[in-house]
């Protein structure tokens, strides 16, 4: 197995005297999807913040590509190539696709919008994501539907080149289908080599997709599995804490 | 949400999308295809609820049908150039909130302080006053502008207090502070040539016709840049029809306007064929271009540059925007800046006009810029519009005044009309948003 080019170790986390997070390693590898599952309050969100910079770990160690680095603050995150397309989305209503995907990063000439180059890379992007569901980059993100806005935040952190993409209930509030798209999404977002990690509470998507899962439980990582090593009653076992793994604990 | 009902993006070979791609292997922008499916997408996106400027455009002809069948006066040279010059403070007021409108924000003390900025401006410009340079004084009166929306910002972007909490005290506070300055019962005459010339000055004829050449030039330069910029990237221009029918409209609209203006609308006396008395009033007013540049430039800024684009992204999702790296709180603090300074600007073409500041100057004029962004199509609840429709909005609300007021009805039948147009506005805006399958509650 290569390099993780993500490696949190024994990392905490205290609101106050609540420790949410009690010395958490996690590893994510690129080309690969790493879920993350855990039951509410497990600590799931917490971890993420963490990694995107929202919210910085106030112990342990965060290595990106071998090397410690210090995310304190979104950018920093950002610059390093990690992106989190969050449960909200985080897309403006009024903008269209194109728009949307480049918020905050434009293509400029002289100062002025380079409305074409964006264009260009916008639909590139979709297409290498072989997204067909969306007729027009200048559709404005109010006329699609929940999947295809999913599809939208996710090329997004495609087109910025991302390392590391981190998914927060990418499925939730979707149709059959419309699950269907993202999760085959969620695959050849692995294909173009990103590492994924994706936070779910619907086993099926985790075993649909994911190459490893992590459980989280009251604040600790209670299981490190690779998917093909185990089952989903075993998975819920280690949610829920009845079960515990490997006979380690 | 038709999609759900499609097969999974796996089976796309049968997906009756792909087959709609073009070959170029981009997924579609709506600019392909010839005037006519540029026509049907227009039209498909104007029943979709995307009505923009069109019910107020729309407004604008009836009104104008409606008075000019109604009093011989309406439209005539005189009463148009009167238009013009009646309309301008209210279109420079209603484009400068569409900045802190766009934003979701709103401020009710943009008339105020135009009114305290002015207040300054005459008691330090005046020789009964403080007998300052008067250019000096105008630039204290903008740099007052500025302060002000540095305050309002500061409130609302750091503090977080609601900008209708914080502008609405700024209202009743610059009231007082403008009585101050000004003093009560008190009245400053407007005494400098080139203020009064903004708003009774004219072009020269040769000048009005430059003015309408600069236009065209302009218009013609972006769109070419545009195309190339396109062309270059790969992708699909729309057809070159539309640029040639855009310029079209704006060489006929502008060639009738500036030729009627450039006749002569004052009242002569010839005696013999040659002129004995009165005096000749022609060429287009001097406030056009003012209007007309602050228009190009502020629509510049709002659709081609990353600030702009953040003004709408904010107005769409405040939220979205923070994450992708937007800084809020300064696009919001410079928001509030541009919009006080439009504002005293907006106060300046008022005082212009009356050529008068008294102790109540500007502060019943911010709800009718309010009411004229409405009425040309920008959401109040941000995120939607542009400086035109703002322009068109205020040009409808100061027809309505100027017909009424060649009826002869008063004052109460003028705000009743006005108000009442304002609701209309806002109906056909939420009629046609349910009827594209939206809320009435905007998102």
């Amino acid at each position: 197995m290569d390099v993780p080019i993500i490696e949190l170790t024994d990392v905490k986390k205290s609101f106050g005297p609540v420790s949410v997070l009690k010395g958490v390693s996690l590893k994510a590898y690129p080309g690969k999807v790493t879920a993350l599952v855990g039951d509410n309050g497990a600590g799931k969100s917490t971890l993420i913040k963490g990694l995107a910079g929202v919210q910085p770990y106030d112990e342990g160690t965060v290595k990106f590509n071998g090397e410690v680095v210090h995310l304190t603050n979104p950018r920093e995150a950002s610059h390093l190539g990690i992106e989190v397309v969050y449960q909200d989305l985080a897309l403006c209503d009024n903008l269209d696709i194109v728009q949307n995907m480049f918020l905050g990063r434009e293509e400029t000439k002289l100062g002025t919008f380079d409305e074409g180059e964006m264009e260009r890379q916008a639909s590139e992007t979709l297409r290498s994501l072989s997204v067909r569901t969306v007729k027009s980059v200048r559709q404005r993100v109010s006329s699609l539907s929940g999947g295809q806005r999913q599809t939208v935040a996710i090329a997004r952190s495609v087109l910025k080149a991302a390392k590391v993409v981190i998914l927060d209930e990418p499925t939730a509030a979707l149709g059959v289908a419309q699950t269907e798209q993202v999760l085959a999404l969620v695959k050849r977002l692995a294909e173009q080599n990103v590492a994924v990690i994706m936070i779910s509470h619907n086993l099926v998507d985790v075993f649909q997709v994911a190459d490893f899962i992590n459980v989280l439980y009251l604040g600790q990582m209670v299981a490190e599995i690779k998917t093909s090593d185990t089952t989903s009653d075993d998975v819920v076992g280690y949610i829920t804490g009845s079960k515990t793994y490997g006979g380690a604990a | 949400m038709s999609d759900s009902r499609k097969t999974p993006t796996k089976t796309s070979t049968t997906d009756p999308d792909t087959t709609a791609l073009p070959a170029s292997g981009l997924i579609g922008s709506g600019m392909e295809g010839g005037l006519l499916d540029q026509a049907r997408a227009y039209l498909s996106r104007v029943r979709g609820g995307d009505m923009g400027v069109l019910p107020a455009l729309g407004g604008l002809v009836v009104l104008s049908i409606l008075f000019t069948a109604l009093s011989q006066y309406f439209l005539t040279e005189r009463n148009i150039a009167n238009l013009l010059t009646q309309a301008a403070p209210a279109v420079l007021l209603a484009m400068g909130l569409v900045f802190v409108i766009l934003l979701g924000e709103i401020d009710l003390s943009a008339g105020s302080t135009s009114g305290v900025a002015m207040a300054l401006f005459v008691v330090l410009s005046n020789p009964s006053g403080a007998n300052l340079n008067w250019v000096l004084a105008l630039i204290i009166a903008l740099l007052t502008g500025v302060a002000v929306g540095l305050f309002i910002g500061f409130f609302v972007a750091r503090v977080g207090i609601p900008s209708f909490v914080v502008t609405l005290g700024l209202f009743l506070g610059f009231q007082g502070l403008q009585l101050l300055i000004i003093g009560a019962g008190g009245l400053y005459r407007i005494t400098q040539d080139p203020v009064i010339a903004i708003e009774n000055g004219n072009l020269l004829a040769w000048q009005g016709w430059v003015m309408l050449a600069i236009v065209l030039v302009i218009s013609f330069v972006t769109a070419f840049v545009d195309r190339r910029r396109r062309d270059r990237a790969g992708v699909p221009n729309r057809t070159y029809a539309l640029v040639v029918i855009k310029l079209a409209a704006i060489l006929v609209v502008g060639s009738v306007s500036v030729f009627l203006l450039n006749q002569n609308r004052g009242q002569v006396n010839y005696l013999n064929g040659k002129v004995v008395g009165g005096n000749i009033i022609e060429g287009v007013p001097i406030v056009v271009p003012f209007l007309l540049a602050i228009l190009w430039l502020g629509t510049f800024v709002l659709d081609r540059t990353r600030y702009g684009r953040y003004l709408y992204a904010i107005g769409g999702n405040a939220e979205a925007a923070r994450r992708a790296g937007v800084k809020v709180v300064g696009i919001k603090w410079t928001a509030f800046a541009i919009c006080s300074t439009l504002a005293v600007v907006s106060g300046l073409f008022t005082a212009s006009k009356i050529q008068s500041v008294d102790a109540s100057f500007g502060n019943n004029t911010v709800l009718t810029g309010v009411a004229a962004a409405v009425v040309g199509g920008v959401s109040l609840f941000g995120g939607r519009g542009r400086l035109m429709h703002a322009a068109v909005g205020a040009l409808v609300i100061s027809v309505i005044t100027n017909g009424l007021g060649l009826l002869n009805l008063g004052g109460g039948i003028n705000l009743i009309v006005t108000g009442g147009v304002l609701i209309l506005a806002a109906t056909v805006d939420a009629v046609s948003r349910v009827r594209s399958g939206g809320s009435l509650i905007r998102t």
